[in-house]
């Protein structure tokens, strides 16, 4: 079944390594204008006036556009992806830092910029709510006075397993353990910043938008809902795009703006953000203040887990996510282990900050659910003082248990968890290492080593649960055999840098024998693919992948009935082989997928229910989720005298079922390891107490470098999932998500001497030494 | 205001009237059309900009094109020679050293001048090499391994 997997160097690389990237950027067409966006430097402001006079005078300019514009057009406000409305272009107020105000098309680039400064706004400044932990907080300013009736800047209460249950856990508990954490806001900054190209034909009134999204027909659906064009008349291509992460799910008032801008002028229209923008106003990811309470037996059972939090949404609730689920999907907080309750609030609010919450290869939020209870454990751990492997190990869901239900109802596909938690440990040395580390603490080195197992949820998904505005989250492929017998494989996802072009030709590859090389995949263009709602949250494999062993298998069984009209024998009779049917018991006789083809498209008289051609359609609906796990053992040096953090090494063994390419499924998770380095040791986007963004550039925006990665160390289990076609779960994620607490949890441990019990992230120098004074900070808020 | 400027670039010459702030990754992507060198963060941070100006990698996001006037430039798209891939180039294939594609002519550019001067580095000098260039996707750890494969398979006849 697996013919056709295993290592392989990847298509696309043969551009990209030439410089042949064809990125939004790239795009030229001819007569092509450039767009720029005016941006509020107020995080929250009423607009008593915009004057662009002066701005129109440059000779350079061909449009300007305001709210006012847009509102002519009914485009002044548009949907998010949560069913809330944004502002493309500000008419009434700004509510963040950084918030689209106005809009220049230039002749090129520089003219668009200085054109930014000939327009005059007039604002009204009002008090922000900077600190999510005051947007509810009576007297304070609503921000979303737009909607009717509103009176605060609360936006949902969400919650999930059993409160009743809970609280009697944790009244006949022996242990309890409580800990606020924040998961701060922080940045996919994928390096390509967000882009858009629109181009409308007037004559055929056909739109063409280059954009830089993960997700192409949702957004081609979308402008057809918002913008009143008809659906079959606008194409969005998405063509190679510089990493997502989560970024470039949403649609942005830039894209919007760039295809008012075509329509206006009569020309192509491209607008780049710079990364400012893309750091100040795009979807920023987590900014999740979380209560987390643990309750066990004093033999370290862990019982039940509590948590409350309070979600900073921004200023528009525009988070990525399926519609039913407003904290994504972060239900999965009791993590990878068998308690007797759980139970779970979560309250989003409005605050003058940027939009999103939903981003960064965040799982719809299983990161911020994987770190409160990875933390909460190795607290009890502390709590305890039992070693924190040992803990894990004991209250591990075992094999037998799977399918597993958990207290908040999902449905854990597969594992084997204490076998991927043992070869974790086996690899780092687990037991030498804590002989290390003894040795080192006395003689006064700060040697931390940190663990993190975690359990996935990915593939969204079943889609009677999971849609986004309306539109459910199964995916279409189709696939064609061309007469000489090679193939077109047309698939709705669309890659960032996973390598669908490779991974999703092995597939194919795999289920008819062919070459990988004979298989050409097709995406990122919506003329050209069936519908589908994109890749993030890792779900092209769970989802995209498993169409495409369908597809390929009912290809297969239609080259069964062409090849028993061919052989003259009953299609029961036939065998198949990597590549060919033949007649059972007499392998010679036999034909090839090529032969098969060429005879689908001849003058053969096919069998009845037998159309001409070999080709066939899927449109997958995944039955559940996959549960992808894995184990992390992080090691770290601090300096006690500065707080610097060095992470020695890092061990990662993961399990996301079947490979379809090992050296594409290891790359993807050294990216997320670097994430979670990154989370956990530099990256926040914090404020100051005006409201103004403080991460707004790469110099204030840390991520790690090459110095800042140690050489991974990984290893592998494989438990297939059992109910997808060729068992694989899915793995883009995994690493972002499992990471950082095993960071954070070396770093507290190397602290242990200090009595250190928690401090938030991102663990900078500063803050690991004013944990060590014992006063840890708040990170999300600059100090006044 | 525009002023001429006049550089070498992969072995062509190229002559554009540009304004004089016109920085250097805008004038080679925007005016000579070489879109393999990338812009990403305007602040000398990520790389993705990297080129050689005079036989040296620059970041070309933080130097007016007037500056490079007269000057030789070399971009990925010059690595590439008589049809064969640069060692580097088939190192980034070997050893997955890139994923979205979006930084790797800059790292390529970079890990080219370290083995013109470094011919047999070792991973702590190629770490320090590419540290002042970001990616977001391989975590490093294959770029080191696709550097380190270049430099086990130099071409020959350099």
């Amino acid at each position: 079944m697996t013919e056709g997997f295993g290592r392989r160097l990847r298509k696309e690389d043969q551009r990209f390594v030439r410089g042949q990237g064809y990125y939004v950027d790239d795009v030229r067409l001819p007569g092509m204008l450039h767009g720029a966006v005016l941006r509020s430097p107020h995080p929250h402001a009423r607009i008593l006036a915009i004057d662009t006079l002066a701005a129109e005078a440059h000779p350079k300019v061909r449009a300007v556009i305001t709210g006012e514009t847009l509102a002519e057009r009914n485009l002044a406000w548009m949907p998010t992806l949560s069913g809330d409305r944004q502002a493309v272009l500000a008419t009434d107020k700004v509510r963040f830092q950084g918030q689209e105000v106005a809009f220049v098309v230039a002749e090129d680039r520089y003219s668009a910029r200085d054109a930014l400064e000939l327009i005059d706004v007039e604002y009204e400044p009002l008090p922000a709510v900077v600190d999510a932990r005051r947007a509810l907080d009576p007297g304070a300013p609503v921000i979303r006075d737009d909607q009717t009736g509103r009176t605060g800047n609360r936006i949902f209460d969400w919650e999930t397993g059993d409160a009743g249950r809970t609280e009697a856990v944790f009244a006949d508990a022996e242990v309890t353990i409580t800990q606020d954490m924040l998961y701060p806001r922080v940045h996919p900054a994928p390096l390509e910043t967000c882009g858009a190209v629109a181009q409308y034909d007037k004559v055929s009134g056909k739109l063409t938008i280059w954009e830089t999204t993960q997700a192409p027909h949702a957004h081609r659906t979308l402008y057809a809902m918002v913008a009143g064009l008809p659906e079959h008349k606008i194409r969005v291509i998405s063509p190679d795009i510089g990493g997502g992460f989560g970024n470039k799910v949403p649609i942005y008032p830039g894209y919007v703006c760039a295809v008012v801008g075509s329509i206006i002028t009569g020309c192509p229209v491209k607008w780049m953000e710079d990364r400012s923008e893309n750091l100040m106003s795009t979807c920023f990811a987590r900014d999740f203040h979380m209560r987390g309470e643990l309750a066990a037996a004093r033999d370290g059972t862990i019982r039940a887990v509590r948590v409350t939090v309070l979600a900073d949404h921004g200023a528009f609730n525009g988070t990525a996510q399926p519609s039913k689920y407003p904290a994504g999907f972060f239900g999965v907080f009791t993590g990878s282990y068998d308690l007797e309750a759980a139970h779970c609030r979560v309250t989003g609010v409005y605050t003058n900050k940027a939009p999103g919450g939903v981003a960064y290869s965040c799982s719809f939020r299983v990161t911020e659910a994987v770190y409160l209870v990875e933390r909460l454990v190795d607290m009890l751990a502390l709590e305890l003082d039992l070693d924190p492997a040992e803990l894990r190990m004991r209250n591990l869901l075992r094999p037998e248990q799977f399918p597993y239900t958990s207290q908040t109802g999902w449905v854990y596909d597969s594992g084997d968890y204490p076998r991927t938690l043992r070869l974790a440990m086996d690899l780092a040395g687990y037991e030498s290492l804590r002989a290390e580390q003894k040795a080192k603490r006395a003689s006064g080195q700060l040697m931390g080593i940190g663990m993190s197992f975690f359990t996935e949820a990915v593939g969204a998904g079943p889609r009677k649960h999971m849609d986004i505005l309306g539109l459910g989250m199964a995916d279409g492929v189709e696939l064609r055999i061309h007469p000489t017998g090679t193939a077109v494989l047309r698939i709705s996802v669309q890659t960032q840098g996973q390598g669908h072009e490779t991974t999703f030709a092995q597939i194919v590859a795999s289920e008819l024998g062919l070459s990988p090389d004979d298989v050409e995949v097709v995406h990122g263009d919506t003329d050209q693919t069936p519908f589908g709602l994109g890749t993030y949250g890792s779900r092209s494999t769970p989802v995209s992948g498993a169409a495409t062993a369908i597809v390929a298998r009912k290809v297969r069984e239609r080259a069964r009935l062409v090849a028993s009209a061919m052989l003259e024998v009953d299609a029961a009779d036939l065998e198949w082989e990597r590549g060919r049917w033949y007649v059972r018991g007499d392998p010679d006789q036999g034909r090839s997928m090529a032969e098969i083809a060429l005879a689908a498209h001849s003058s053969l008289e096919l069998p009845e229910g037998v159309e001409g051609q070999l080709d066939a359609t899927c449109v997958y609906n995944p039955p559940n989720l996959t549960y992808p796990f894995g184990a992390y053992i992080c090691v770290v040096d601090v300096d006690p005298g500065t707080g610097e953090v060095r992470v020695r090494r890092f061990i990662a063994v993961d399990d996301c079922g079947v490979r379809i390419n090992p050296m594409i499924v290891e790359g993807q998770v050294h990216g997320g390891l670097a994430d979670g380095i990154g989370m956990a040791l530099m990256e926040v986007i914090a404020f100051d107490s005006e409201g103004n963004c403080l991460g707004g550039s790469f110099m204030d925006y840390l991520l790690p470098t090459s110095l800042e990665c140690p050489a991974w160390e990984l290893g592998e289990t494989v438990t297939p999932s059992p109910h997808h076609p060729i068992g694989a779960k899915g793995v883009g994620e995994s690493a972002t998500v499992g990471s950082p607490p095993a960071v954070v949890n070396a770093v507290i441990d190397a602290l242990r001497p200090y009595g250190v019990r928690h401090a938030d992230m991102p663990l900078t120098p500063a803050q690991v030494w004013r944990a060590i004074q014992g006063r840890p900070l708040r990170t999300d808020l600059a100090i006044s | 205001m525009t002023i001429r400027v006049a550089v070498t670039v992969n072995g062509t010459e190229y002559a554009r009237d540009v304004e004089p702030r016109l920085l250097l990754i805008h004038f080679i992507r925007d005016e000579l059309g070489l879109t393999g060198s990338h812009w990403g963060c305007d602040t000398s941070n990520c790389g993705s900009c990297v080129v050689w100006l005079d036989a040296k990698p620059v970041k070309s996001c933080t130097l007016l094109a007037a500056m490079a006037d007269g000057r030789t430039l070399r971009t990925v798209e010059g690595l590439e020679q008589d049809g064969r891939l640069d060692p580097v180039q088939q190192g980034f294939i070997e050893c997955h050293g890139l994923q979205c594609g979006f930084c790797t002519p800059g790292m390529m550019m970079t890990a080219r001048w370290l083995l013109d001067h470094h011919p047999d580095p070792d991973e702590a000098q190629i770490r320090e090499a590419i540290s002042g260039q970001i990616c977001r996707c391989t975590g490093y750890e294959n770029i080191v391994r696709s550097i380190r494969w270049a430099a086990e398979h130099p071409r020959e006849n350099r």
